[in-house]
């Protein structure tokens, strides 16, 4: 796989801090839903800075679309989400990765028959971007695969794609979103913020016997808890796929 | 060369010789698995080495730390483009571990509790170039980072060195272990780049 020249056509505020753009590349072949692509940042004297971010946009599109959360003392997200404009240019690599995926057959064509496998998002901050595509897709496509989705935020304005979420899970019927608001919550909110608890997220999973397909992606903190806490609860490992973006392990 | 990025001047680091290709230096330890992370204690773990006839051979924790334990420090490089420079491990030898062993086979299956698997050519095993790991900076290694026990090949990007490694399988020929199969390159030389198909 090689670099191609992407041109940002479109950057747009999600929240503060946060910023989607659409990167124009010739020849883009399409993605599933879950991949990601390496961007190549190259400063005038040839230094370069590689990081991997997801794909945000359906598959359903040929259109690729990422959302960046910017970490204060990184080297690349604040790049891309304060510095660069529409019309400068990013090296891209990709779409790649064949695991944390979701597909709206249940082969690898279009054609082996409907993917009817129910399937659990949970996702954490910024990890809300890989499964914000299977939501996409889910919801283009008409899939009718079940679909959960539970997103943990610390507050609603920094809530990922909030409205969109409330849209569709009103359109899309096979779609049920739940909210964990750890540090405050939108006004007439029926509970008090809290940290995203074992319990809440038991009450919020499809239960272990449904064998759902699981996909879990945030910072690898939020990731080890979560997925650990789901094969305390009889969840199979074999049905979890995680994707952690970083951070530092808890003790 | 890249393309220029209009207003990235980066935050580099004046003169990383060491640094593959395409890699950044970070001081913390990232975590990359496909799932979640197995809990494998002392008692249960075993190491098994099983060559192309059939044959076993089993080590137990306690077999394995009875062994000559060496210290390894040592660059590692991730395929997500991070580099840790000067990391220290120890662990058994992969050459103490085949010591004895008839094989003819030139591949490996290197395999995890937890399913996960990865392929190595048996030539990048040997010659000091492999361990299985059970310290990291002085300390027991983590179930994160694949404790008790994680295959160490720091040659090769770092989804080689499989961690909460269970055994080693010999293959006449070479085949995709789990994240091959799954998009990323058969050998995986980060001073070539080899990330993905
Ligand atoms: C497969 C994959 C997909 C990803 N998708 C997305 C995405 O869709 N959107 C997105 O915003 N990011 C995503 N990330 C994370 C992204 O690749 C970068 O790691 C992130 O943008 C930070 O890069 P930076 O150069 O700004 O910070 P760096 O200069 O790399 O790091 C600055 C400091 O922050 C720490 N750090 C790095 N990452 C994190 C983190 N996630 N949480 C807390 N601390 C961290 C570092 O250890 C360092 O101390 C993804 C990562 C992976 C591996």
């Amino acid at each position: 796989m090689t670099w191609a020249p992407g041109r940002i056509t479109e950057a747009w505020t999600e929240t503060p801090g946060t910023r989607s753009l659409v990167i124009d590349i010739p020849h883009w072949p399409g993605h599933i839903a879950g991949q990601h692509v390496d961007v190549r940042l190259t400063a005038e004297d040839g230094y370069t800075a590689v990081r991997s971010y997801s794909i945000a946009s359906s598959s359903t599109s040929k259109r690729l679309e990422i959302t960046v959360d910017k970490l204060a003392d990184g080297e690349v997200s604040p790049y891309l989400v304060d510095v660069a404009e529409v019309g400068d240019m990013v090296e891209i690599r990709g779409p790649a990765g064949g695991w944390f995926i979701w597909r709206q057959h249940a082969g690898a064509r279009a054609g082996d028959g409907e993917n009817m496998r129910p399937v659990q998002l949970i996702g954490g901050g910024s990890g809300i971007v890989p499964l914000m595509s299977m939501i996409r897709s889910h919801g283009d496509a008409h899939s009718a695969a079940p679909f959960r989705l539970l997103y943990s935020v610390r507050t609603p304005e920094r809530a990922l794609f909030r409205d969109e979420l409330v849209r569709r899970a009103a359109e899309d019927a096979p779609l049920e979103v739940t909210w964990n608001f750890s540090r405050a919550t939108p006004a007439g909110w029926p509970t008090p913020p809290e940290r995203l608890d074992r319990e809440h997220v038991m009450a919020s999973v499809f239960a272990p016997a449904e064998r759902a397909a699981v996909y879990v992606c945030g910072s690898t903190p939020f990731v080890e808890t979560v997925a650990n806490w789901l094969v305390d609860a009889g969840y199979d490992a074999a049905d979890i796929k995680t994707e952690r973006f970083g951070g530092v392990v808890p003790a | 060369m890249g393309l220029f990025s209009s207003g990235f001047s980066g935050r580099r680091r004046p003169d990383t010789p060491g640094l593959p290709p395409g890699q950044y230096l970070t001081e913390s330890f990232p975590v990359l698995s496909a799932g979640p992370t197995p809990r494998v204690t002392h008692e249960e773990w075993q190491f098994t080495i099983e060559t192309e006839d059939g044959l076993q051979h089993r080590w137990s924790w306690d077999e394995l730390m009875a062994l000559p334990i060496a210290d390894v420090t040592t660059d590692i490089h991730c395929v997500t483009s991070w580099s840790k420079f000067g990391t220290g491990w120890r662990g058994v030898s992969l050459d103490t571990l085949f010591d004895g062993i008839e094989t003819s086979a030139g591949f490996t299956m290197a395999y995890s509790y937890g399913g996960y698997t990865t392929n190595v050519p048996l030539a990048d095993l040997m010659g000091g170039k492999a361990w299985v790991a059970f310290e990291f900076d002085g300390k027991p290694l983590e179930p994160e980072h694949g404790g008790p026990a994680r295959l160490l090949v720091p040659h090769l990007y770092f989804w080689k060195s499989a961690k909460w490694v269970r055994g080693i399988r010999m293959m006449e020929n070479d085949e995709p272990g789990f994240w091959e199969q799954n998009g990323y390159h058969m050998y995986g030389d980060p001073w070539r780049e080899q990330r993905y198909w």
